[in-house]
């Protein structure tokens, strides 16, 4: 996928006039939130979830090395390969080889956040493979030539409407006004695809150590038919994945659906292991895990490393103000929001990503939603804080927070300064008490009147206060 | 606790140069609640701004100095939960390398208060004489609500006061958009979420909008004024101190918004 961060300011202005896109957004966040709070309210316990959840998370973190062997071995004695690819360039290799060897043509996809993160689809269709995506609103993106705005709901910025017309134009069938009329126009129009692929992908939500196996969750059922009714199953995953147990997987399950869509759990909840065994009614011929590093081992090391218990909910993005103003896409990359923001400097470039740490106004919201508890505001300002120090901010930025570093370091010119802004404002402000334009703060005048001062600063009055 | 607790009053920077009458109200809650109230001079900002910006090192000095500024007092109080938030959460974090440094501004953090729960939580003050006609809702603004727990003590406080009805709106838990520095950086997403939060408001049919914080307070009470919203904007703490007769902030008063 194209990483186009750097335009997140104009892509952010047009995203705010996309009246389908509002549409769209508020639709999504009213059926998120509530949902979720309406689901957790039913789970009195769900807060020492969130903490154990936290706890097996850091645990395992802390032993990754241990845990990835553990799960290779256990992955190779049911059958399966695994592969650990250090980047993106190797993962795509890995899985292009893997295709090439199947002599796979068709190619059928469920959601994997990880395959757009190395830029999958493009790789294979550029080999001349046809590669089509089954879930549903992935499915939907590929038709309109777009990319997931969204982690859990890749096409949340399209409108029912918006799909009516795209199916009609490529189905060539009479366009279905109804949700579930467009659902089975889909399934009807993917069962095909499905009996015909030659290699199945899927991600997975969770991968476990001690059986092997490859979790995921989906609730159309489309990653059941994608990995059992292909010859080859490829699973792409990040490293961090991995948990030690099913017991473990147990706490992340209650958590996830929950945090995610405000469901109790998905529709299907479907583990992997190995390739077809004897005696087995179905199942691949071949099974491969692609384990993707793309910087996940450098953020182990480091002060990001809560970044990795992030189980890929959405949850941050559905409470996010800045996301349920602008959208998915105005972000740039695979992925937006508040976990995308931190993410996506640490994976592409503190510097074409400048924007996204800072366009956010740390209310917290986002922590607090969490369901593996990051410290999503805290990483976004240690992330301001390596820009600073590697002096990407704009120059008049810097300049800015150095005089006001200076000032407020010295009590008795700060307060001067005060008293003169305050005189200077009010007598700006006039009748009104307001300043409807003022040069030096045109971003704050762009959009709002600036409330006057009332003319004598809080400390020049107060001394006289106390004389009287 | 003493009796008579000596208070630092933290004068915060939006306080300080916007509204002075505020500090006035602040001060005159802490001393009907029998605080000594006094106002260093040496203090400034307390240094989230630069600390938000990635300028650990500025906020670091500023900190230390607001350390230096009021660590003498029983108590460090003031009418905000951005910077009391930062007071009480941030110093320790920014200074956690430098030991001493460190215990100094845990010992600080313990207790600094953002003035609305010192009054409900410390004070234990239930109920304010005081009067204002009107029906009002409550923003709560980010940090207060999510740093400090503030949420439950500034209604328990403004259900004392005569003539005002509370009235609570959509997503008041929601961030309004001013963020610091962010509405000025992202002006025009800040301007989506502020007009969010004012199509909330009205709906409550509320003709005044209350709060915790001026920055929050400041930037919605200014897009108000902008798009011709009548509302008048008041800290919370004007109100219980029964300061709240003369302009709003931004310039809608009482008497303007009655007819």
């Amino acid at each position: 996928m194209r990483m186009e961060s750097a335009r997140f300011k104009q892509a952010s202005v047009v995203a705010l006039h996309d009246m389908n896109l509002r549409t769209a957004l508020a639709r999504s966040r009213d059926g998120f939130i509530g949902g979720r709070q309406r689901a957790i309210d039913q789970v009195p316990e769900f807060e020492q979830l969130r903490e154990d959840a936290k706890r097996i998370k850091d645990h395992v973190l802390e032993n990754l090395d241990h845990y990835l062997m553990r799960y290779e071995e256990a992955v190779t004695a049911s059958g399966g390969h695994v592969h650990f690819a250090r980047d993106a360039d190797e993962a795509r290799a890995i899985v292009l080889d893997i295709c090439r060897q199947a002599n796979a043509k068709t190619i059928t996809k469920g959601k994997s956040m990880v395959s757009e993160e190395i830029g999958l689809n493009d790789a294979l269709t550029g080999a001349g493979m046809e590669v089509v995506e089954t879930d549903l609103g992935e499915y939907i993106i590929q038709l309109a030539g777009e990319t997931p705005s969204h982690i859990v709901g890749p096409a949340l910025h399209k409108t029912r409407e918006q799909v009516t017309e795209l199916f009609a134009a490529h189905h060539r069938l009479p366009p279905k006004e109804t949700v579930a009329t467009l659902v089975a126009e889909a399934r009807s129009t993917l069962r095909d695809k499905f009996f015909r692929a030659d290699v199945g992908i899927t991600g997975a939500n969770f991968l476990i150590a001690e059986t092997g196996s490859s979790l995921i969750v989906t609730n159309e059922g489309n990653g059941d038919l994608t990995q059992t009714l292909s010859r080859v199953h490829i699973v792409t995953s990040g490293v961090e994945r991995v948990l030690p147990n099913l017991d473990d997987v147990a706490v992340f399950l209650r958590l996830l659906a929950r945090s995610a869509t405000g469901q109790d759990t998905e529709t299907y909840t479907t583990l992997s292991t190995g390739p077809r065994h004897v005696g087995d009614p179905d199942g691949p011929e071949a099974y491969h895990v692609v384990l993707v590093d793309n910087g996940r081992s450098k953020m182990l090391g480091g002060e990001f490393r809560d970044m990795l218990r992030c189980i890929r909910c959405g949850a941050c993005l559905n409470h996010c103000p800045v996301y349920g103003s602008i959208g998915g896409h105005a972000y740039g990359w695979v992925y937006p929001g508040p976990m995308g923001s931190v993410l996506t400097p640490l994976m592409q470039g503190l510097d074409g990503a400048y924007d996204l740490p800072n366009a956010c106004t740390l209310n917290g919201r986002c922590q607090s939603v969490c369901p593996v508890k990051i410290p999503l505001p805290q990483m976004l300002r240690e992330l301001r804080h390596m820009q600073h120090r590697a002096r990407l901010a704009p120059v008049a930025q810097h300049y800015a927070l150095a005089i006001w570093r200076y000032v407020a370091a010295h009590p008795k010119l700060y307060h001067f300064g005060n008293a003169c802004a305050a005189r200077v404002l009010a007598l700006l402000g006039g009748r009104r008490k307001r300043i409807g334009t003022l040069p030096f703060a045109r971003s704050w005048t762009s959009v709002r009147d600036l409330p006057a001062p009332q003319g004598r600063t809080f400390m020049e009055q107060w001394p006289r206060r106390e004389k009287s | 606790m003493p009796t008579h607790p000596r208070v630092g009053f933290f004068a915060t920077c939006l306080m300080n140069l916007f509204r002075p009458s505020l500090g006035f109200a602040s001060v005159k809650l802490l001393e009907n609640a029998g605080c000594i109230v006094e106002v260093p001079a040496a203090q400034t900002c307390c240094g989230q701004p630069g600390y938000n910006s990635g300028d650990f090192d500025g906020a670091r000095a500023l900190a230390k100095q607001t350390i230096v500024a009021f660590e003498r007092y029983d108590y460090v109080v003031g009418p905000s939960g951005s910077c009391m938030a930062t007071i009480r959460h941030d110093y320790s974090e920014l200074l956690k390398d430098e030991a001493i440094w460190h215990d100094r501004a845990v010992a600080l953090a313990a207790k600094s208060f953002e003035l609305l729960s010192f009054l409900s939580d410390v004070l234990h003050v239930e109920r304010i004489g005081a009067q204002f006609e009107g029906v009002a809702t409550y923003h709560d603004s980010c940090s207060g609500l999510r740093s400090l727990g503030i949420k439950g003590q500034p209604r328990a406080l403004l259900a004392g006061v005569d003539g005002l009805r509370l009235v609570e709106m959509r997503d008041t838990e929601v961030c309004c958009g001013f963020g610091g520095t962010f509405c000025v950086k992202y002006p025009e997403i800040s301007e989506r979420m502020v007009d969010d939060k004012l199509a909330n408001i009205k709906a409550t049919g509320a003709d005044t909008l209350l709060g915790g914080d001026l920055g929050c307070l400041m930037n919605i009470a200014g897009r108000a004024a902008r798009t011709g919203q009548k509302l008048r904007v008041f800290h919370t703490a004007e109100v219980l101190a029964g300061m709240a007769d003369g302009s709003g902030i931004g310039g809608e008063s009482k008497n303007e918004s009655k007819h």
